[in-house]
């Protein structure tokens, strides 16, 4: 005869302030096989895990119902209490009675004998579940990093330190990222490249790191340690054993006003080109879209002047299939570069410019080596604008969130300014100064004081051009809201940072999770911000949201560790809540008819045939098998069969009717 | 083809130029425009001032009015009163309870069936599309687009082209053969309702209005609304006294644009009542 017990959980006053969580262990503990109830403050804590684990003991209980918050918060956390007691874990149910019920409801009589509903419905449940035993699959010990930005990097090279083999995807020809592009870092002011590029060979040379560059994920099948994807190489139209990288070909192409993506527009490069000099690989790429021998048939300069014949128009795109255990999704972020703010007239004037074209006049390897010179003409700006919070923190017609780094780079903008063009003035308009960081205030404080950087606070409301000339128009709030003209030579908007594009994309071939702005969800907030809903699937750098360099890598770190941390296991075990076809005895061994119905629906691929045969190898039936190892417990297959021959374990259809049942019962 | 048209006060007073050529335009173009009868004020700047109920139960009845007698879809040339009819259909909408509290006080059944378009709209819709075969003189002049406020405003009631740097109206010069300056005051403020009690910050406004098209090299100015228009044109003794200067840059309604274009003469569009004179015909 089953023997429960409730446990009725006040979470400080997260239930209790709505519920009478008394009155529910008191209504309960009187019903029919309920062996044991009780309420207690934290039933999470020490003290109310062990007050269940003697229960468990000393009622000898066959069941229990934790009625407390969200099983996705402390199912694990009972599960485990329970079996420590010697209860299979899941002879555990979670009633949730805070998301379900306190949090959503007023304080009055119907909360809480809806929280009695809850419970009761459980204890039906709970009496014929049966016990489970955990599903053990095997790892595959190599990881698969998403993206070649710094966060990329980072990961890609402490997970192949372990001792662990990577896969490391990049959509550009060279791995670096937005890192590469940047001139300068903030607080240190030193050169980005010089500390980048040493990491980028490393990758290339590291004996556990596989570089695909060029090339995208196209799908994934699998579940955490035993994942299979399949990633398409673009062609690169070279055979990349035989080119030296010599770069006769990129000097040679007769194309060569191809706006340069590196250099975010403001150079031009060939169509067969190395987005940089210190590209990794650096390799050339031929741009199918742009080339003449693509768009016209003829041409092939560069196959002529190849010395070691290394072109191959002819190369197809190629997919290769890898399992992988783990993946790491470092795949960064963009600026907003429309023209989303008419008024400030972004691309329509040529000397209004976003922060990553800034970065690239700035940098020592940039199509001005590192003069300030304004797009339009070529001339030193004399006056020069900076609009920081450029569509952040503007609901009306940006994006809501604060984009985080613009403060900073914004700030070190000014600095380069000012320290290349010593009479010039430099002016930035903001909202407020958001420098939290090791030394960054510190830094903008020197912008200010040192480098004499007017800061005006206040938003501009429009930027127009008048003689040559942009007049940009604002407020100074510190000063009455009094409002402020000046005439520029030059302005840089400090866009908002915004998801790249193909993340959603990417999300949804990867099943994780992303947000209304198309970044990739963090299972938790706080506590576990490199994980993602999906497990395996971790998260680095700004995929997540926009993140300065130190973030991305730290969390880059953190997200290796992970994968690591899993890797260091033989086995993983997997909770046992999958689908399963009946078996019964020969000579019918199931009741599934073979239709396989269920087969076209699954979106895992789970189910599989298994036949049923005679001694002599003759098959007799046919029917539906489930492989645990794929089966994510949707219940997808359970409500299209046809003969009612699949169940979900742990959520078998007797279970819901039960429950139901209970519900529409008096007791 | 028949269609209502709302002309509140200023296009029977101060803005009869705009009337006269929207009703030419029609004319033209074969499309009878029917007055909503026994129209009312739309309650213009004072009454949502003052009073909110008032503010919705003018336009409200205006347009309780227009569905009774039939009228599924009425033009609005006055951008203020298309404003205010418009912001009223969108606050009724999403608060039925409002609404049943409106319709008690104009003691009417207003559902709300009426489709309300701007000049621009209506000039997009029935005119543009026709145009083939008319232009017999092309409006060869250089053109300075000046929206204003209310046109676009507010952008999410309206949902219509882009608060800021509209472009509706360029487009719509460009069709007749004019060059649309590049015009970065086109949503300036001009003053607004301050006409009649400030004329010294309308004459400040309207007249950097004024300086920037004339900078730039328009032959004229182009608006849709009577209040820009009697803050550009009426105004401007105002203005070049203030700004100590002598502007004589016309002010046009871009109906009267369209209607030279088409062949008709400065007196059937209304340019004889300009208070600048209007050399362009």
């Amino acid at each position: 005869m089953a023997r429960i017990g409730v446990f009725v959980c006040h979470c400080g006053e997260n239930i209790s302030a709505t519920v009478d969580c008394g009155k529910v262990a008191e209504t309960v503990g009187k019903l029919k096989h309920v062996a044991f109830s009780t309420d207690y403050k934290y039933m999470c804590s020490d003290p109310g895990q062990t007050l269940i684990k003697d229960a468990i003991k000393e009622h000898k209980l066959t069941g229990i119902v934790v009625s407390a918050c969200s099983p996705r918060m402390h199912e694990p956390t009972f599960r485990k209490a329970a079996a420590e007691a010697g209860l299979n874990p899941f002879l555990c149910e979670m009633a949730n009675l805070r998301e379900h019920c306190s949090w959503v409801h007023e304080k009055n009589e119907m909360t809480t004998d809806k929280a009695i509903d809850l419970v009761r419905i459980l204890i039906e449940k709970v009496k014929i579940n049966s016990a489970l035993q955990p599903i053990r699959v095997p790892v595959t010990k190599t990881a698969l990093v998403v993206g070649g930005g710094i966060a990329g990097i980072q990961s890609a090279l402490d997970i192949a330190n372990t001792g662990h083999k990577v896969i490391l995807v990049e959509r550009s020809p060279s791995i670096g990222g937005h890192m590469s592009q940047l001139s300068e870092t903030f607080p240190t002011l030193d050169c980005s490249q010089c500390i980048l590029t040493p990491r980028m060979v490393e990758v290339a040379q590291h004996p556990n790191i596989t570089l695909y560059t060029y090339a995208e994920v196209e799908s994934l099948d699998g579940f955490i340690g035993n994942f299979t994807v399949k990633i398409r190489k673009k062609a690169k139209s070279i055979y990349e054993k035989d080119c030296t990288g010599c770069g006769l070909c990129t000097t040679k192409c007769p194309q060569k006003k191809i706006p340069n993506e590196f250099e975010e527009g403001l150079g031009f490069r060939p169509a067969i080109y190395v987005p940089f000099p210190q590209a990794v690989p650096n390799k050339p790429v031929i741009d199918r879209e742009h080339c003449t021998y693509y768009l016209k048939g003829k041409c092939k300069v560069c196959e002529i002047v190849c010395p070691t014949k290394a072109i191959r128009f002819d190369q197809p795109d190629e997919v290769i299939e890898v399992k992988i255990g783990a993946i790491v999704i470092a795949t960064g972020f963009d600026i907003k570069r429309s023209n989303f703010f008419p008024e400030y007239g972004f691309g329509k004037y040529k000397d209004v410019i976003d922060g990553l074209q800034f970065e690239r006049l700035a940098s020592a390897s940039g199509p001005t080596s590192g003069a300030i010179l304004r797009p339009s003409d070529g001339q030193v700006p004399k006056n020069i604008v900076f609009v920081a919070c450029a569509g952040s923190r503007d609901p009306a017609k940006g994006i809501a969130y604060c984009s985080k780094i613009c403060c900073m780079y914004t700030a070190k903008h000014a600095m380069l300014y000012k320290h290349k063009v010593h009479e010039g003035k430099a002016h930035v308009f903001y909202m407020d100064i958001r420098s939290a960081g090791k030394n960054y205030d510190e830094f903008v404080r020197r912008a200010i004081e040192e480098d004499y950087v007017n800061y005006i606070r206040g938003r501009v409301s429009t930027i127009y051009e008048r003689d040559g000339k942009l007049i940009v128009k604002g407020v100074d709030t510190l000063l009455g809201a009094q409002p402020v003209e000046i005439v520029a030579d030059m302005v840089v908007l400090a866009t908002a940072g915004v998801a790249n594009p193909g993340a959603e994309e990417l999300a949804q071939k990867l099943h994780v999770s992303y947000d209304s702005h198309k970044f990739f969800a963090e299972a938790h907030p706080k506590l576990k911000p490199v994980e993602t809903n999906t497990a395996g699937i971790f998260l680095a750098g700004a995929c997540q949201n926009p993140k300065d360099i130190p973030d991305s890598v730290s969390q880059a770190s953190g997200a290796a560790v992970k994968v690591a941390a899993l890797f260091s296991q033989s086995e993983l075990t997997r909770e046992p809540l999958v689908a399963y076809v009946n078996r019964t005895s020969p000579p019918m061994y199931s009741t599934c008819v073979g239709c396989f119905l269920c087969q076209s629906v699954c979106p895992y691929q789970a189910i599989e045939h298994e036949d049923f045969k005679t001694r002599d190898g003759k098959i007799i039936k046919t029917v539906a098998k489930i492989n645990e190892g794929l089966c994510q417990g949707c219940g997808t297959c359970v409500a299209l069969c046809r003969s009612k021959s699949i169940d979900l374990h742990g959520y078998s259809n007797n279970q819901v009717y039960t429950e139901v049942v209970a519900l529409l019962n008096d007791y | 083809m028949k269609i209502g048209v709302y002309p509140g006060c200023s296009l029977t007073g101060s803005a009869r130029d705009y009337n006269e050529s929207v009703f030419a335009l029609a004319k033209a173009f074969d499309i009878e425009l029917v007055q909503v009868p026994d129209w009312n004020c739309c309650g213009a700047t004072a009454a949502h001032n003052l009073n909110r109920e008032l503010s919705l139960s003018l336009p409200a009845r205006i347009l309780a009015t227009a569905e009774k007698n039939g009228l599924d879809e009425i033009l609005v040339p006055c951008a203020a009163c298309y404003s205010r009819l418009i912001v009223t259909q969108h606050e009724l909408k999403k608060n039925p309870e409002l609404k049943n509290r409106i319709n008690e006080i104009i003691g009417m059944d207003y559902r709300g069936t009426t489709k309300l378009i701007n000049v621009i709209e209506w000039i997009d819709a029935s005119i543009i599309p026709n145009l083939e075969g008319k232009i017999t003189k092309p409006f060869d002049y250089k053109v300075a687009c000046y929206y204003g406020c209310l046109m676009v405003r507010p952008n999410k009631v309206l949902n219509y082209d882009r608060a800021e740097d509209p472009q509706t109206m360029d487009i719509v010069m460009e069709k007749i053969g004019a060059h649309a300056l590049y015009f970065p005051f086109k949503t300036e403020c001009c003053g607004a309702g301050l006409s009649v009690s400030r004329t010294d910050t309308v004459s400040k406004l309207s007249g950097k209005i004024i300086e920037d098209a004339v900078h730039r090299g328009a032959d004229t100015l182009i608006v849709a609304c009577p209040m820009c228009h009697s803050n550009l044109d009426m105004r401007r003794p105002d203005i070049n006294k203030y700004w100590k200067s002598d502007f004589k840059l016309p002010v046009m309604y871009v109906t009267q644009a369209i209607g030279l274009a088409i062949g008709l003469t400065p007196k059937e569009v209304g340019l004889q009542r300009h208070f600048v004179k209007v050399n362009i015909s």
